[in-house]
């Protein structure tokens, strides 16, 4: 798995690339930690276009990612969802606590 | 249901890294024997999270263990379902027994109890057992399954 952050006014884009597993999930979650706890940014965009695979500990990620944003009272916005990943987030029956939309000139809509 | 061809054995390290390995060997494992795309990932799926577990809680996280994992293709007949099938057995000698995981709320998500969830949504057959200081995880997958079209 790849991140590569980009920044366009108050918001934060990560551009996330290959598998997120077990072996790489921890370096997502301490990605999206760090923008919504510490620096705060009002709104966190995930681009999920390149994500190849998603497993549970990347589902229990995002979540966590969820809860700080709510904390924080900023956004976390998801787009870019391919089949894979939108069927696992339908497994687990959290595909609709998360706001997605379908490409990033939506997600950055103020 | 009676025990048929060896189609595959792995045995590998409990190291995470490892984990994209299986993932792709057993991706074209199942597209090999016949199921749709959505049950090869559902298959993936379910053998991910079932090593996942196995490294999280069967050896709390120590990556230079064993697991064994073995892949046949058996037939299947009972339950309203019938059929060729994958089966595929996952061994640890890991302290916890995996039938003592238990699922938590969805609303509290961590690793281990969503991905069991994943993995009883996705297979046909979830059995757990430990003999022999072992633990043991036996998941089945009909192909063309005439009952249920779970993760299809």
């Amino acid at each position: 798995m790849k991140i590569a952050a980009r920044h366009l006014d108050k918001i934060t884009i990560f551009d996330i690339s290959g598998d997120i597993d077990l072996a790489t999930s921890p370096e997502l979650r301490k990605a999206l930690l760090r923008e919504l706890r510490e620096l705060k940014m009002p709104r966190v965009v995930l681009n999920l276009t390149a994500v190849r695979y998603i497993d549970s500990s990347g589902v229990a990620s995002l979540v966590e990612g969820l809860k700080a944003s709510r904390d924080v009272g900023s956004r976390l916005v998801l787009f870019g969802l391919n089949k894979t990943v939108r069927e696992v987030l339908q497994l687990s029956k959290l595909v609709k606590i998360f706001e997605i939309h379908e490409n990033e000139e939506q997600s950055v809509t103020p | 249901m009676s025990r048929g061809s060896l189609l595959l054995k792995m045995e590998l390290r409990s190291n995470p890294d490892m984990l994209c390995v299986v993932r792709n060997a057993l991706s074209e494992l199942t597209a090999k024997l016949g199921f749709s795309e959505s049950e090869c990932r559902a298959v993936v799926l379910a053998v991910d999270e079932a090593l996942t577990n196995i490294i999280r809680h069967a050896y709390l996280g120590d990556p230079e263990q064993s697991i064994e994992a073995s892949f046949h293709r058996i037939h299947v007949e009972g339950d309203g379902k019938s059929g060729d099938a994958l089966e595929i057995v996952l061994e640890d000698s890991g302290v916890t027994p995996p039938e003592k995981m238990c699922g938590r709320a969805l609303e509290d998500v961590r690793p281990g109890g969503l991905g069991l969830h994943f993995i009883r949504e996705s297979m046909d057959t979830v059995e757990f057992s430990r003999n022999n200081g072992k633990n043991q995880l036996r998941l089945v997958k009909i192909l063309h399954s005439q009952g249920s079209q779970k993760g299809s």
